[in-house]
């Protein structure tokens, strides 16, 4: 095994993906610490997503390594088997279940067993109905427990989808552009969620809101054309002539 | 080498002009004819045969009319001075009319007429005389059958004639039939072995089915000293591969023929389905709208105009297309831009609409098939080697790749197919660069519809006109468009050619229903492995 | 399992379930009791045909769990219905006996017609009822479970999935049209005696079969409500609601779907079962794919995701169907074709979406009067 793994959470070496002859991902490479909060940023087109896709087995990779906690090779799996290893995911178009109420969104999403046989007959223990609560409260929708997912505002059903990632209680978060759309408060709000959130795990997250990364103030990666280009904080990288160039255009 | 050879039989059968002058039979000739007929009367039946031998190997013309008469039943004898009469029926009485000179002489009652009867042996003698005598007629076309027929029977006794034949014989086609009817008898009669090998030889070259099992009889005999045997059995190996090589080559073009029969109702739904996304259920309904436009127009120039009946399908082309499309924009602009982005109810609605659609045809044109007339132009067929293909079958080959060459280049190299694609691709970006999204979702749906119209002119030419036309393709068409892959027009195509050319490969085998429940079951297992179809498209925007 | 049934039996359940035992006690009553001459009194032929509608309605259901409560459109569930129905026939076939019109002890009358020797191995068996049971659930749950468990781990999904159902379908009805298939080719399975010793045409027997389709239905029915009241339930509706995310959220989203597909394919089988006596025969025809999407429409004109609602659909639409075929024989399609485009552009949610919104109008008018509007917390998923 690669010596470079030991000690991630997420390892990628040389990932390459290609759609119909275009490169979405170009020998990435990106490693995460445990604990670590990461912020992704690059032009349209970079590979954002398509990274986020190949982590959690939404596509397969062409060539390269994916590893989850120094061992577990994710380009094996499947969406649900990652899923249950500890990596949660956050859309870049807030879904949530519109049908189920916000209390049921969050349990459907609680760690538990996920099995068809259980989810048949299994009901929720008090210590499960306790978390929801807990996390309800965390994201500020207490008192819309009992409402339609669909009848949230968009800001809200960002939160709730966050929440639901708190209540799946992944080793890793990956949240792709968890303020778009929202107004400036909001921003500031889900800029608080995300950094209590990472204290206890990690999280990487994919942002084109340059005020939303600067308040988030941690680790940057710039990718370009589906591989890295920089990487530091964002005052480094933002300095970096490729950076700036890649954003303008040439 | 066979290929030359079926054709200059065809023209041959096409000019029975190229007649052989047969010598005028002489009068002492027609005493020993008579002498002849007249021994028909008398004797056993095996002496009849005998005689209906001798009768043939005269080889006079007038000999058929003679046996055939006994044939019938027809030939009898009068009891007063025992002459023989061919006889006609007039009311009680018989006429009687002369064999050799045709003359009538005169009615007979019944009683005083004795019917020369036949039995089975003398029926096979008959026939075989016939066959014999029909060698010499001087209609070429009817030579050739005779040879044909002596081929069949391969009976030993016809050789004589056969080479008289063959000696006289001018025309190349028939003169190579009567060989070869030769060498059909000759193997099966005590020729030398040598000639026998020679004979197996000229079967080879004709290699063909019937050839082929004659060999095979041979091969499998074994009452034969083993050369003849080993020779007939390399030969029949060497016709089975080549008769293989046809059969292929007959499958393919046969089932590009359905295959594009396929494509013509699949294409409008490559691009109903395949690039709007829209089910419509209806889309063989379109078909069968377009189907009853050429009805309507074939009626309609029938009573007015007979003269222009082989236009008829021009006239029946643009108007399905307008009819279809214009049905199929209502349908659009009616029911399905209400349900964008809800494929499951477009499903169920557009199939609500196909039956009131089938109804409503029933209730004018009423329930049974409707005849649609081919214009003389796509009647007939074109032999190829040992294939028969009917034009109609060929017109439609040519209409279907006519019809995807140029919905390819109208969405390719037209504005209109800028806009499509564009919809399709990104249909908000579309809208906000000034695309009016509403106008090419109808136009797109009606150029699909219009296309199903005018496949229903060209099916209407090989299928039942009926109300459930369109139901007959459209499990089919969604076949070919899933298979192929949503969203490429290619696809279509070779989804369609796969299937059609699949089916046809299958159906020797296992019959034409299994063969097209194994072509379902295949495809169904196929997308399993390839969901979105032979060429799909990749990335991130197909989910979204 | 208390807590099973009290979530279960909304008001609604309660009172569709109070509705089918009405039925099954008052209708053959009416029929044997109440004397022919009595204005009260059912015919025999109404008892028949309301059986039917039973076995449509549980088809109905069946089609609603995985339609309305996993977003699964089957045009081919007309397959597994028919399927439990063949089983059903092949066992009234074999009780046919030595009765049959050549007398053949063993052979049904179309296999001796056809110069068959001896019985195919597929039909052994069926002269025992348990084992025609059986079947009644095993081949449609196999068919399913085989089919589903390639749709769904190559995630074929919507129209996709819709289309190769209904090429499944055809396809059965091509193989089952044809002779050497050993199923009675295009006549199919008729002439039917009796089931289990009781004679067919006697008006107690078919009373019992109605009495059989109402407990067969009411109990599908609990089993499906029983399903989508549970967290197993809260699941497929997030499946059919937006399934990445679920399965991002770490669900085997296959096995829910293979599971309520298989369990779905058996219910039609039983309703395909129960149907087959009643109505005195079976033939390919009922494999035909308009079969299948008719019996969708049912579903959709009830209100999918209410499962009381297909129900309620499925006798409703059929029975326009048997008073229009019967009095205005050219309109029927041009109803059921309008049908399809109303309910899908007017009524999403059919006549139990309707009546909802009318209730809801009506309790809006009760609480400006002074009422109090009644939430029904346990609907929320099947809206």
């Amino acid at each position: 095994m690669n010596g470079q793994a030991i000690n991630t959470i997420l390892y990628l070496d040389n990932v390459s993906v290609s759609f119909d002859g275009f490169k979405a991902l170009n020998g990435l490479s990106l490693l995460i610490e445990p604990g670590e909060m990461r912020a992704i940023i690059g032009p349209n087109g970079a590979g954002k997503t398509t990274m986020m896709d190949v982590v959690t087995g939404k596509t397969r990779p062409d060539q390269g390594d994916i590893l989850f906690d120094s061992n577990v090779d994710l380009t094996r799996l499947d969406e649900a088997a990652i899923a249950e290893l500890g990596i949660g995911r956050k859309f870049q178009k807030p879904t949530v279940f519109d049908h189920h109420t916000v209390c049921d969104n969050i349990e459907l999403a609680l760690a538990n067993d996920r099995r068809a046989r259980t989810q048949l007959l299994g009901e929720l223990t008090p210590e499960q109905t306790e978390r929801v609560d807990e996390v309800l409260n965390t994201i500020r929708l207490s008192g819309h427990a009992g409402e339609l997912a669909a009848n949230l505002s968009h800001g809200q059903k960002q939160w709730l989808e966050i929440g639901m990632l708190l209540a799946q209680d992944p080793k890793l978060l990956l949240v792709d552009e968890p303020a778009a759309g929202m107004t400036d408060a909001e921003t500031a709000e889900t800029a608080k969620l995300l950094r209590q959130i990472s204290q206890n795990h990690s999280v990487i997250v994919v942002e084109h809101d340059m005020a939303f990364v600067r308040d988030l103030d941690v680790k940057v990666t710039v990718l370009h054309e589906g591989s890295v280009l920089a990487e530091g904080s964002l005052d480094t990288v933002s300095k970096d002539e490729r950076v700036v160039e890649s954003y303008l255009g040439r | 080498m066979i290929v030359i050879r079926r054709f200059q039989l065809i023209a041959l059968a096409l000019l029975p002009l190229v007649a052989l002058v047969l010598t005028p039979p002489s009068a002492a000739h027609a005493d020993t004819l008579d002498a002849l007929v007249q021994k028909l009367a008398s004797g056993g039946f095996s002496a009849r045969a005998k005689v209906v031998d001798e009768l043939a190997a005269t080889g006079d013309e007038r000999v058929s009319a003679v046996l055939e008469a006994l044939q019938g039943g027809d030939l009898f004898t009068r009891k007063s001075d025992k002459r023989v009469f061919i006889t006609r029926s007039a009311g009680d009485e018989l006429t009687l009319v002369d064999p050799i000179s045709g003359q009538q002489a005169g009615t007979a009652p019944k009683s005083a007429l004795k019917k020369i009867r036949v039995n089975n042996r003398l029926r096979r003698a008959i026939r075989a005389a016939l066959g014999s005598l029909t060698l010499l007629n001087p209609d070429p076309a009817k030579r050739l059958a005779a040879a044909e027929a002596v081929f069949k029977s391969r009976d030993a006794n016809a050789l004589a004639a056969l080479d008289t034949a063959i000696a006289k014989e001018t025309n190349a086609g028939v003169k190579r039939a009567l060989e070869e009817a030769r060498a059909a008898a000759l193997l099966y009669s005590d020729a030398p072995e040598t000639e026998k090998i020679r004979a197996i030889a000229v079967l080879q070259t004709r290699g063909d089915r019937d050839a082929l099992a004659l060999l095979l009889g041979l091969a499998g005999a074994g009452k034969d000293a083993g050369a003849v045997a080993e020779v007939a059995t390399s030969s029949a190996a060497v016709i089975e591969r080549n008769l293989a090589a046809w059969n292929t080559v007959q499958n393919i073009i046969y089932g590009v023929s359905l295959g594009s029969v396929l494509l013509l109702a699949a294409i409008g739904l490559a691009i109903t389905f395949g690039v709007m996304g829209v089910i419509n259920m209806a889309h063989g309904e379109m078909v069968m709208l377009g189907a009853y436009t050429t009805f309507t127009v074939q009626e309609i120039i029938r009573l007015s105009a007979p003269e222009l009946f082989d236009y008829s399908l021009f006239f029946a082309l643009p108007l399905a297309f307008m009819i279809a499309g214009a049905v199929g924009i209502a349908i659009e602009r009616g029911i399905i831009r209400w349900l964008y982005g809800r494929p499951l109810e477009t499903l169920l609605a557009t199939w609500g609409l196909s039956l009131i659609l089938q109804q409503a045809i029933r209730s004018i044109y009423g329930p049974t098939n409707r005849e649609v007339g081919n214009p003389s132009w796509m009647a007939g067929s074109l032999e190829v080697g040992s294939l028969t293909l009917t034009y109609n079958r060929l017109w439609i080959i040519v209409f279907s790749i006519a019809v995807f060459a140029v919905l390819l280049l109208i969405l390719k190299h037209t504005r209109f197919g800028l806009q499509v694609r564009a919809v399709t691709q990104n249909r908000e970006m579309a809208g906000s660069m000034g695309i009016r999204t509403g106008r090419v979702d109808a136009l797109t749906f009606g150029l699909g519809s219009g296309i199903a119209g005018i496949a229903g002119v060209a099916l209407s030419q090989i299928d039942n006109v009926s109300p459930n036309l369109g139901q007959a393709y459209i499990i089919d068409s969604f076949m070919v468009v899933v298979f192929g892959g949503v969203g490429n027009l290619w696809g279509t195509l070779v989804g369609a050619m796969t299937l059609g050319i699949a089916n046809k490969f299958l159906e020797p085998f296992t019959g034409a229903v299994l063969g097209k429940i194994l072509v379902l079951v295949m495809i169904i297992l196929f997308i399993q492995k390839r969901p979105r179809g032979l060429f799909a498209l990749k990335g991130r925007a197909v989910e979204a | 399992m208390t807590s099973v049934l009290s979530r279960s039996l909304n008001r609604h359940a309660l009172a569709f379930l109070a509705a089918l035992a009405v039925i099954a006690v008052v209708v053959p009553v009416l029929n044997l009791a109440v004397p022919e001459t009595s204005a009260f009194h059912v015919p025999t032929y109404a008892v028949a045909l309301i059986g039917k509608y039973l076995c449509f309605a549980l088809l109905a259901v069946s089609i609603d769990l995985i339609w309305g409560y996993c977003g699964i459109l089957s045009l081919g569930h007309g397959a597994f219905f028919a399927l439990g129905g063949y089983a059903m026939g092949m066992y009234l076939m074999r009780q046919i006996g030595d009765r049959g019109v050549y007398g053949d002890p063993v052979l049904p009358d179309f296999m001796v017609f056809l110069n068959w020797g001896e019985l195919p191995w597929y039909w052994y068996g069926f002269d025992q009822f348990w084992f025609a049971c059986l079947m009644v659930l095993v081949v449609p749950g196999l068919l399913a479970f085989v089919f589903g468990w390639f749709a769904f781990r190559s995630r074929v999904t919507g129209v996709y999935l819709s289309i190769i159902t209904q090429a499944l379908t055809y396809a059965l009805m091509l193989a089952f049209f044809r002779n050497n298939m050993g199923f009675g080719g295009n006549n199919g399975l008729t002439d039917f005696k009796d089931l289990l010793g009781f004679d067919l045409q006697s008006d107690e027997t078919r009373a019992g079969l109605l009495i059989a389709s109402c407990v067969a239905l009411a109990t599908g029915f609990l089993i499906c409500r029983a399903i989508v009241t549970s967290r197993f339930g809260k699941v497929i509706v997030a499946i059919r609601d937006a399934e990445s995310r679920t399965r991002f959220l770490g669900y085997r989203v296959e096995a829910y779907k293979l599971f309520v597909f298989t369990l779905s394919a058996c219910l039609a089988g039983v309703a395909g079962a129960l149907y087959v006596p009643q109505v005195g025969i079976i033939n390919p025809s009922e494999f035909a794919p308009a079969n299948s999407i008719e019996a969708v429409i049912w579903v959709a004109v009830g209100g999918r995701g209410t499962l009381v609602g297909p129900a309620i659909g499925a006798a409703l639409v059929n029975f326009a169907k048997t008073w229009l075929t019967g009095s205005f024989p050219e309109i029927w399609l041009f109803v059921l074709g309008g049908l399809f485009v109303v309910v899908t552009l007017f009524l999403p949610k059919g006549i139990m979406g309707l009546a909802g919104t009318l209730r809801g109008a009506l309790s809006r008018f009760r609480l400006k009067a002074g009422g109090v509007a009644v939430g029904e917390p346990s609907t929320k998923a099947a809206e």
